[in-house]
């Protein structure tokens, strides 16, 4: 057969694609309603910011100290403080997760001016059942006595000033709103849902209803039948991609610093990636069941997990730190992070896509040499 | 040589089965003609024509298509053929349009004939009005249709198709088989598998297979000839025919045997046996005289015979106490489905120890009508009575005198046969020591005892049927539901069935049976035909096939008496218009 | 009505311990996930790259920079020649911190004068910054007054001492290995009875059953006491593993425990039922619970506090039951959890239990006819 002939083919599968993609109300929902909910969910739900740090505060002593640093907690826009009137009272609300942790401030608290020793004279106690939750309250509570310390000396005149006093500058995201590394990277487990698990699902869908059968007995030629299944795949996962980039920019304003260009880049490289992966789980499983297991395995947990969107890959064992290099979703997010909110840092924006398409060629290799005309 | 396809020693084993799928086949499509396949589900057709469409590869042996190899040129090959598979290869979401578009893509037609060929083709297929429809809102008789006219997009030289007629109506099929026919006049060459035994016998050439192995190949009077001179017909029977026939199958001569219509049907296995009708009991009318030989006949004798007439199951099954009002009772049953009437005031009654027959093709309204009166639907209107019990109020009460036997075996396939066994009783309050007792005697009488940790799914196919049997009947129900117990089955093993039902029937069961198939609706007592959702017909299958009688067809099979029933029932309301 | 229940019962059991299929979902993806989970997904923040910028030549400024090194915390330490270096450092993800040490450090320190020091972190990962600002924090703290009381300066009162009630070490693994009692629960039991239904209908044994005298409740009996009982089975298996392998103390009352699981169980099975009844392959069932799983486990406080969502989303959660669930597991585990609390947490569970199920058998009812 000619090219033309097999350019004819292409054409014709595609459009099959798109009319069997609109009319089927399953694809329209994985591709437009559940990235729409995840973005949601990742906007508002899921948050890493402490808004209002529950404290609950015991004072046992009334001095004009006692009570000045009590107020500067209770004043705070970091905590949201409860008094009790003994320690008995907090213990069951931390018992209960009410609170996240206790600050008391003992009887011994306004004789700390006359020690020479440096330990705080507060006690404060964290929920450690939450460790995330429980280093932060370590750390405010620590930041509002250095803070009530350094204004009462001013106020005082006291002696001793601290003696390395440090400049924290926090680039990219200075407002510190996990949203906005949050949302980006969840772009990752979006473009995974669509280019892997809906591909993953229709060619296995496909394969069970017995229309592969009838087109292999035609002339059509196995990279046609390839190319055919992810250009449609791949083109409603840029549309989808284009929709949340907009969420997330007009309507959770997560700033984009980098050039738009850029980023549909990287993420067509991404998609790419992501859709033969799941061409290649729906070739060699030919079942929609195990082919919406094994995307789910291979494809949306790892992007989740393991690809450092919310949990460090730095932090965990170094096995698993190293099965994170060959997860494609790895490099995605460290590309989004980045072109949202820093901007077009080539070195690193390249060098990850390079990594992206060179497991999207091993995919294709491999899916290429599976797809065979044949029934077995 | 002629051969446009040359089938060699052809054998296919699948990894992870120790059985051959297809054994040392030899074949040969000879230009311009049509080849039939035929055999029971399981033998090997699909494989067979996978296999010469280049979808599979052979695990030893050749097949040369146009002297191109389907090994070693496939592409070759699918430029030549035309092929549809079972599931007709349409995409459901699509119109009938947009998939004749898609393989015309596919087949490289150039733009120039588009139209011609399009035309062309609805025509033949008389789809022309229904381009916009999508192909998943067609009858079945259109799907095939629209799945042959697909295959057929550029004129191929070998035309394959995988069962192209089942399920269908019996006017479609006529239609399906005249396109086909014509092909064949324009130099077509065609392979057709099928499960119909007289489709096979007005082929040209044909094969007939059963579990892998090809038992017969050549033309189909030639198969036909073994069993001249030994087939008969007993007439004017006074009396039980059932009882007839099991006394036949007794006699040691007697190879085969069936009921057609109020007759009962033998094969001897020689010419020269002569039966004595007395030993029959058959009554001081009743006559034997020679029959026409079928290709179903020659198919059992070269299987080596049908099952004996006796059946254990019905000698351990109760009686069933007669009733003067009717077992099984309909009253104006009506589904609707939105706008769609899919039964339309469906009324019938059914007495005690009567076999009836729902028949009709598919989509129909038979199997809506069925499921009514086993309490799977609830009717938008009309009621439906078992045992003089209302099926809407008393529901666990009227089930539990029901027996279903669903199509294909509904077993828990990955289930053994003894949980099977214990879950079917269960579930029909057997308990205790009664439900032991019942498993066990059922494990006896089908001779399941070597299969009982066998999952249900791995179980040959008439061992399959036997353990949905015992499941149907081990609460003892005075009525059993059969839908379409018996589609796909070879032969003997639709005969040890029947076997069994009659059997029970003569013990005073009711039976009600949903079927296509024209043959074992001659089983029936007396036959409701369903068509577009109405009852249009009720009578035995004698008093059907009178109706058909003519001049050119003295003899009308039940096959004939549907489709001119159907004609005339079209005819009239045309004229109420 | 019993014996046929019970038929039913030994027939779910057994039909999904024989399918294959079945059996992977459920050994499989669990497993994965508890060990995954429990060591991958921390929130912790170790083996961190730091780099420093050090234009100082003094010795307090070496000082400072071997605590660093020594720490456990930062394993990775570069050293940046120049000003213009940082940026790239930070842009390529090289560092996730950069300590800007400027001349005059040494000098200032000795002199008794306030010294500066810039750190510069990478907010794209804002969690993670901020924790490793804090822990970066303290060391200088510590230098500082280390220093100070070396050189007889006036000391701060600047350190805190803190303790961590239930997890003193602050173990990420304690927080998430009771959580993923309640997750992996909820994942094994959802998928038993939403594929219960889907599987029959698929198969066609559906048809076969309602044609016996079975009834609808019978058949959601049926159905809904294999799942509860596998779901037991799981969350078992989870506890074991928790107390035995990973170590994790157990202070609280296992009855309670158990019983607050099984109230957790029926408020899932419910909505397990309500998927099955609604879907018509198996395929759709799975898809349909992982709709549903998502948005359940991100809102139940699993990855992140509650307390973080906006006020009128903590207050759509209430009708969540894994987030009272995780409350308890971890509050028995590490909290030795007192019964009226675990009651507080139980009612509401059981209410969306009573909700779940009844709509599950009046949906299911309505389909079947």
């Amino acid at each position: 057969m000619t090219d033309k002939g097999g350019l004819r083919r292409v054409k014709a599968l595609i459009i099959k694609e798109f009319f069997q993609i609109i009319r089927d109300p399953s694809s329209i929902l994985i591709s437009i309603l559940l990235p729409l909910v995840l973005l949601f969910l990742y906007g508002f739900g899921v948050s890493l910011d402490l808004n209002h740090l529950r404290l609950g505060l015991v004072l046992e002593e009334n001095t004009v100290d006692a009570v000045s640093f009590a107020e500067s907690l209770s004043n705070s826009p970091f905590f949201e403080v409860r008094r009790g009137s003994d320690r008995r009272e907090l213990e069951d609300l931390i018992l209960a997760g009410k609170i996240r942790g206790i600050v008391v401030v003992p009887s011994y608290f306004s004789a700390f001016k006359k020690r020479q020793d440096n330990i705080a004279p507060i006690q404060v106690i964290a929920d450690g059942s939450e460790p995330n939750t429980a280093a932060f309250v370590q750390n405010y509570v620590l930041g509002a006595w250095g803070k009530w310390l350094l204004q009462e000396k001013i106020n005082q005149n006291l002696r001793g000033l601290p003696l390395v006093s440090v400049q924290p500058r926090f680039w990219y995201n200075e407002e510190l709103v996990s949203r906005n590394f949050l949302v980006p990277g969840s772009l990752a487990i979006i473009m995974t849902l669509i280019g892997t698990l809906l591909t993953a699902l229709v060619v296995a869908r496909e394969w069970e209803r017995g229309t592969m059968e009838a087109l292999m007995a035609t002339p059509v030629r196995i990279y046609e039948l390839l190319i055919g299944k992810l250009i449609p795949y791949f083109l409603l996962g840029m549309f989808s991609m284009t929709m949340c980039v907009m969420v997330a920019v007009f309507i959770y304003s997560v700033p984009l610093r980098g050039s738009f260009w850029l980023l549909g880049l990287v993420s067509s490289a991404f998609l790419f990636t992501a859709t033969l992966l799941g061409l290649l789980i729906s070739t060699l499983s030919r079942n929609q069941f195990v082919a919406a297991q094994a995307s789910i395995v291979t494809g949306f947990l790892p992007a989740f997990i393991l690809s450092g969107f919310i949990f460090e890959i730095s932090s965990m064992p170094l096995p698993i730190q190293f099965v994170t290099y060959v997860i494609p979703a790895r490099y995605f997010v460290s590309c989004l992070q980045t072109l949202f909110l820093v901007g077009n840092v080539w070195p690193l924006v390249l060098s990850n896509t390079m990594y992206i398409l060179t497991f999207g060629l091993i995919l294709l290799v491999i899916t290429a040499y599976n797809t065979v005309k044949r029934l077995d | 040589m002629n051969e446009f396809v040359s089938i060699r020693n052809l054998s296919k084993k699948f990894p992870g089965t120790s059985q051959l799928a297809l054994d040392s086949i030899d074949a040969a499509v000879t230009k311009g003609k049509i080849v039939g396949v035929v055999g029971p589900d399981g033998a090997g057709k699909t494989t067979l024509i996978r296999l010469m469409a280049g979808l599979l590869l052979p695990t030893s042996g050749q097949i040369l298509i146009n002297g191109m190899d389907t090994v070693k040129d496939p592409e070759g090959i699918h430029r030549i053929i035309g092929y549809m598979p079972q599931k007709f290869g349409l995409y459901e979401d699509l119109t009938v349009q947009q998939n004749l578009n898609l393989y015309a893509d596919l087949r490289g037609i150039p733009k120039s004939g588009y139209r011609e060929t399009f035309d062309k083709l609805l025509s033949f297929t008389s789809l022309t009005p229904f381009t916009n429809r999508l192909a998943g809102a067609l009858s079945g008789g259109m799907k095939q249709k629209l799945g042959l006219a697909c295959a057929l997009i550029r004129k191929p030289e070998l035309l394959l198709l995988d069962e192209p007629s089942v399920g269908v109506d019996p006017v479609s099929r006529r239609e399906l088989w005249d396109m086909v026919f014509q092909l064949i006049q324009e130099g077509v060459s065609v392979f057709w598998s099928t499960a119909y035994l007289d489709e096979a016998e007005r082929c040209d050439t044909v094969l007939l297979l059963n579990e892998g192995k090809m038992l017969f190949s050549g033309i189909p009077s030639e198969l036909t000839q073994r069993v001249d001179g030994r087939t008969f017909k007993i007439k004017h029977i006074t009396g039980r025919k059932r009882l007839v026939l099991v006394k036949a199958l007794e006699e040691p001569h007697v190879i085969d045997g069936v009921i057609q219509g109020s007759d009962v049907r033998v094969v001897f296995d020689s010419k020269d046996y002569a039966l004595n009708l007395k030993t029959l009991d058959a009554g001081p009318d009743a006559q034997i005289e020679q029959a026409k030989p079928r290709f179903e006949d020659a198919f059992i004798d070269i299987l080596g015979g049908g099952p004996g007439g006796y059946s254990e199951l019905a000698s351990i099954t109760p009686e069933v106490q007669p009733q003067n009002t009717p077992v099984v009772e309909a009253i104006g049953l009506t589904k609707r489905f939105g706008d769609f009437i899919a039964a339309d005031n469906i009324s019938f009654k059914i007495h005690s120890g009567e076999i009836f027959g729902l028949l009709g093709p598919n989509g129909a309204g038979k199997s809506t009508t069925f499921k009514m009166m086993c309490g799977l639907l609830k009717p938008t209107a009309g009621e439906s009575f078992v045992t003089g019990l209302n099926l809407q109020i008393s529901s666990s009460q009227a089930r539990s005198q029901i027996g279903y036997m669903a199509q294909k075996f509904s077993l828990y396939g990955n289930l053994s046969v003894m949980q099977n066994l214990q879950f079917f009783s269960g579930i029909y309050n057997l308990k205790g020591a009664h439900q032991k007792e019942t498993v066990q005697k059922m494990i006896d009488t089908f001779d399941l005892g070597g299969y009982l940790n066998t999952s249900a799914d791995e179980l040959p196919l008439g061992f399959k049927q036997r353990l949905a049997l015992s499941c149907a009947v081990m609460h003892n129900p005075a009525v059993l539901f059969l839908d379409e117990p018996t589609s796909g089955v070879d032969p003997i093993t639709r005969r040890e069935f029947w076997n069994h039902i009659n059997g029970l029937v003569e013990k005073g069961v009711t039976v009600m049976v949903t079927t296509h198939f024209m043959d074992e609706a001659e089983y029936c007592d007396r036959i409701g035909l369903v068509y577009r959702s109405k009852l249009i017909r009720m009578g035995s299958p004698d008093e059907l096939k009178e109706i058909a009688k003519t001049e050119q067809n003295p003899s009308p099979t039940l096959e004939d008496a549907f489709i001119e029933l159907i004609g005339r029932y079209d005819q009239e309301q045309i004229h109420d218009r | 009505m019993f014996s046929r229940v019970y038929a039913i019962i030994i027939k779910e059991i057994l039909a999904i311990w024989r399918d294959k299929k079945s059996r992977a979902v459920l050994i499989i993806p669990p497993l994965i996930q508890l060990f995954v989970f429990a060591f991958a997904a921390t929130l912790d923040v170790k083996n961190v790259s730091i780099a420093i910028l050090n234009r100082d030549m003094g010795k307090a400024s070496f000082e400072l920079i071997q605590r660093f090194k020594g720490a456990p915390t930062f394993n990775h330490v570069r050293y940046l020649e120049g000003v213009n270096e940082i940026a790239p450092t930070i842009d390529q993800q090289q560092a996730v911190m950069v300590i800007h040490i400027d001349e005059q450090f040494s000098r200032n320190l000795y002199a008794g004068k306030e010294a500066t020091l810039q750190l510069i972190l990478d907010g794209r990962k804002s969690n993670s910054a901020q924790i490793v600002q804090g822990y970066a924090l303290t060391l200088i703290d510590q230098f500082s007054r280390d220093f100070a009381h070396e050189q007889g300066f006036p000391v701060q009162p600047t350190m805190l001492i803190g303790r961590n009630w239930y997890n003193p070490n602050l173990l990420y693994y304690w927080f998430n290995v009771p959580n993923l009692c309640g997750v992996l629960t909820m994942l094994v039991c959802l998928i038993v009875t939403a594929l219960s239904v889907a599987r029959e209908r698929e198969l066609g044994t559906f048809d076969q059953l309602l044609v016996s005298p079975v009834q609808p409740f019978e058949i959601l009996l049926g159905k809904t006491i294999p799942a509860i009982i596998i779901s037991l089975i799981e969350g078992t298996i989870i506890i074991v593993a928790a107390i035995f392998f990973f170590q994790i103390p157990f202070t609280g009352s296992l009855l309670l425990l158990y019983l607050s699981l099984f109230v957790f169980i029926c408020s899932i099975v419910g909505v397990g039922l309500f998927l099955s009844a609604l879907c018509k392959t198996q395929q759709q069932a799975i898809l349909g619970s992982f709709v549903f799983m998502s948005p359940a486990i991100l809102l139940s406080g699993y990855a992140t506090p509650i307390e973080n969502m906006p006020p009128w989303l903590q207050t759509v959660d209430l009708i969540n039951p894994l987030r009272y669930f995780l409350v308890i597991v971890k509050g028995i585990f590490l909290k030795d959890m007192p019964a009226h609390l675990v009651f507080a947490n139980t009612w509401p569970m059981a209410l969306i239990a009573a909700f779940t199920l009844t709509g599950a058998n009046w949906f299911f009812r309505r389909k079947l006819e």
